[in-house]
């Protein structure tokens, strides 16, 4: 499968990107985020984050798809 | 109105939008960046947005506020990019017939905004230390 990652704040730092594609077997949106820390070096807890797909925010059980855009989304901080 | 901007807020003419003949109050807030948080003192500041989403989710605020209180209008306008000391980062307006309802709107749209919207703020201070700023007002580093 392959997602197209998208990363913000303190996570693009981590990253050091602001998106990227990524080829997974994973099924489910927290398994990709367990897998992408491990990757990265997140420090952010999954508990810390929210999750979006396709622009809407989702939860973490969610199954993906092909082709599905997902946004890792820390805690925010505008105001 | 949500809208994220990357140039500076005029403040007088989305006032002006606001406007309605049965209207008698308009209660603005205006967020201005300030030159400490937390017992640091900062230099600048920069904004992150995941504009759909942001766009989106403040459209929905906006549209709470108005099922919530019984205003006319309500706009919501929030800064992204590089900001200095004194500028105003965040602007929302809203137009009631009476001014209860006005600021209670006005009050429920900045804190929702401020819980739920996917924007984050980096603040750059003076030692020249930066860092993401998260709900708790802990920076997380990499």
């Amino acid at each position: 499968m392959n997602l197209r990652v998208l990363y913000f704040a303190s996570l693009r730092d981590a990253a050091g990107r602001d998106m990227e594609q990524v080829v997974t077997a994973s099924a489910d949106a927290r398994t990709v985020y367990e897998e992408l820390r491990r990757r990265h070096g997140f420090v952010l807890l999954p508990e810390r984050i929210r999750v979006a797909v396709n622009g809407e925010f989702s939860a973490w059980d969610r199954v993906l798809a092909d082709g599905d855009e997902v946004a890792f989304l820390p805690p925010v901080s505008g105001g | 109105m949500f809208l994220l901007s990357e140039s500076t807020i005029d403040a007088a003419s989305l006032a002006r939008g606001l406007a309605h003949a049965g209207a008698g109050a308009c209660a603005t807030f205006e967020g201005w960046v300030r030159d400490h948080n937390d017992g640091r003192p900062v230099r600048r500041l920069d904004y992150q947005a995941y504009a759909t989403l942001a766009e989106s989710e403040g459209a929905k605020v906006l549209a709470e506020a108005k099922e919530k209180f019984a205003i006319m209008d309500a706009s919501c306008v929030h800064r992204i990019g590089a900001l200095a000391i004194g500028d105003l980062a965040v602007w929302v307006g809203v137009s009631a017939a009476h001014r209860d309802a006005a600021f209670a709107a006005c009050r429920y749209i900045i804190d929702e905004v401020k819980r739920r919207v996917p924007i984050w703020k980096n603040e750059h201070y003076v030692d020249g230390d930066s860092g993401w700023l998260h709900p708790d007002n802990t920076p997380v580093n990499p």
